[in-house]
């Protein structure tokens, strides 16, 4: 891991660097068109082999045949599989999703309703994740080998262990049943105002991070100790900087690549810890429409969330990829 | 060493549960139902009247079971395409990774969704998406550390005296980097029994009668309020297998570390 000199504002001479830089974009942008368009085919794939007719799923065993046909063809069940996946791949850009096949709604607009809880929820996750994070990896890499250190450590190596969805269901326990300061479960959404919502998200959002802030504050810690190593973190000390300054000045900076790394890893746990979150906490989000979906039968609503919970995990892991060529232009672009 | 306990504690537990448990963890008697712990029942019955130490010794087993088998796939696929992408470089090696990075994308809880609403919810669900969601973290360390071993010079000596790419594969890569491999599988299985605890907790994974912790949870939760402590124990019962698998994970890492290994 040793990269020679790491100060931030010293920069390598960048003979050519734009150009290399616009292909790496360019190549960057192709993989996630590639890779988009084969998760929405495996997708599509996987969903559509399901055993049976979807409209005879949706009428029932005893339906008429008839009847059955003619919700096929109202549905388009009866077109090519190929000609099907290419109206979808259209509507996915259009933004036009077709209708549930249970509620007869747009989809799109199911969706959006449901974000308007999850995105806010996995927000604040990820912010109270930081935070934590960034605090307790940076307090046990200053005091390190120090009490503080070694009781922060323990604690996040409990932290890892723990089911996030146990988790929550302690935090109900304690807050809602023994304690009664906040309610163990729903959402009122957002028509009151802001604070009954966040107030509704808290426990979701403490049980989502607190798991993702174990991980996240092991790295951070390693992270910053690594850098506490480098030679110009002893010649900053030389000069006559306190710790203090040093750290904050020079050490966390450097020490951002690899915690924003596994930031981005995190990303796709945190969606699919939502998903779970939701159904601990009973809130209307994505997570709890995908699940009615799956009991209704309502395929249409599931390929559609699975691709949107797909998309979001690959589009943060192409900023990420983009981010570190930014941030750190000493990565070589074609190592990427 | 703790870790080890806590693993030995967990597996003998299963084994346990095979020959002997303090009473049945199938039969239903609603008389006995919500008992608190006594000498009898050593943590109380649930609402259907069975006994959570003999549902904890059985869960055991699920988790265990499902754990085994997703890690094994995992490490099959993973190491395999992780050992062809170091030995191959070119192409092969960047289909290899995308394609690694594409199932990067796919959660276990997003695979066992979809399987869910093909196949429906069961322990073959749980076992596939966990599975599936093991292979890129395996197939990055695989390539990554046969990588490393690929440039050493004891390969080029392989090389000039003749081997193919699969006989130094298998003769030298692959020896060089099983401690690594030993240690991330610990950790793995960690990830899964997580997984499987929220796939059953869901109701996408192990169904009933079969008993799993995740699906103890989930019966706990909505009883939440007449019996809070129904809730606690297998929740524990996870997170001590967790942390158990971590910490063996962390002691092996130590062990056979080749670099610490030097130095002493």
């Amino acid at each position: 891991m040793h990269r020679g000199l790491k100060l931030w504002n010293v920069r390598p001479p960048k003979f050519g660097a734009p150009a290399r830089m616009s292909v790496f974009l360019l190549r960057r942008c192709l993989t996630l068109l590639a890779t988009l368009v084969g998760a929405s085919l495996i997708i599509f794939l996987v969903l559509d082999a399901l055993p049976g007719n979807a409209a005879q799923m949706l009428m029932g065993a005893d339906a008429s045949p008839d009847a059955v046909r003619a919700l096929t063809v109202k549905l388009g069940l009866d077109q090519p599989l190929a000609l099907r996946y290419l109206h979808w791949l259209r509507g996915l850009v259009v933004g036009d999703l077709g209708n549930s096949y249970a509620y007869g709604t747009p989809v799109a607009e199911l969706i959006r309703e449901r974000l308007a809880m999850t995105i806010p929820l996995a927000i604040l996750a990820m912010l109270l994740t930081t935070v934590l994070a960034l605090a307790a990896g940076i307090y046990t890499a200053a005091h390190h080998n120090r009490l503080g250190d070694v009781g922060v450590m323990s604690l996040t190596q409990i932290g890892i262990a723990l089911p996030n969805f146990w988790f929550a269901i302690l935090l109900i326990l304690l807050f809602a049943v023994k304690l009664q300061w906040l309610s163990a479960g729903g959402f009122p959404g957002w028509e009151d105002g802001i604070w009954p919502g966040l107030r509704s998200l808290l426990l979701p959002a403490v049980a989502l991070a607190v798991v993702q802030a174990a991980i996240l504050a092991r790295v951070t810690r390693s992270a910053v100790l690594d850098v506490l190593r480098e030679d110009f973190v002893r010649t900053a000390r030389a000069k006559g900087l306190t710790k203090r300054e040093v750290l904050w000045q020079h050490v966390l900076r450097n020490a951002m690549i690899p915690v924003l790394t596994v930031m981005g890893l995190q990303f796709a746990n945190l969606l699919a810890g939502t998903i779970v979150i939701e159904n601990v906490f009973y809130l209307p989000g994505l997570g709890r429409l995908i699940f009615q979906s799956i009991a209704n039968r309502d395929l249409i609503v599931v390929r559609n969330c699975v691709m949107l919970l797909a998309g979001m995990v690959i589009i943060v892991n192409f900023v990420v990829d983009v981010l570190y060529a930014v941030i750190d232009p000493r990565i070589k672009v074609h190592e990427l | 060493m703790v870790g080890a306990l806590l693993c030995l504690l967990v597996l003998g537990a299963a084994l346990l549960s095979l020959v002997w448990t303090p009473w049945s963890a199938y039969e239903i008697d609603v008389a006995a139902k919500l008992r608190p712990p006594s000498a009898a029942h050593w943590l109380g019955t649930d609402v259907l009247g069975r006994d959570i130490v003999s549902l904890l010794l059985v869960g055991a087993r699920a988790t265990i079971l499902v754990g085994i088998i997703a890690v094994g796939i995992g490490l099959t696929c993973g190491v395999c395409l992780g050992l062809i992408a170091a030995a191959q470089r070119g192409w092969t090696e960047e289909l290899i990774m995308r394609f690694s990075d594409f199932t990067f994308a796919f959660p276990a809880v997003l695979s066992a969704i979809m399987l869910a609403a093909v196949i429906g919810p069961g322990m073959v669900t749980s076992i596939t998406a966990i599975g599936i969601f093991q292979i890129p973290v395996l197939v990055r360390v695989t390539r990554g550390s046969a990588g490393a071993i690929w440039a050493r010079e004891f390969i080029l000596a392989a090389r000039a005296a003749g081997k193919g790419r699969v006989r130094i594969t298998i003769e030298h890569v692959l020896p060089n980097i099983l401690s690594i491999l030993i240690v991330q599988a610990t950790i793995q299985f960690a990830l899964a029994i997580l997984a499987e605890a929220a796939l059953s907790y869901l109701g996408l994974g192990t169904q009933p009668p079969q008993p799993s912790w995740g699906r103890m949870l989930n019966d706990a939760q909505t009883l939440l309020f007449q019996s809070p402590s129904l809730a606690v124990y297998p929740g524990a019962a996870i997170a001590l297998a967790v942390l158990g698998l971590n910490l063996l994970g962390d002691g092996l890492r130590d062990l056979l570390d080749p670099r610490l290994a030097r130095q002493r």
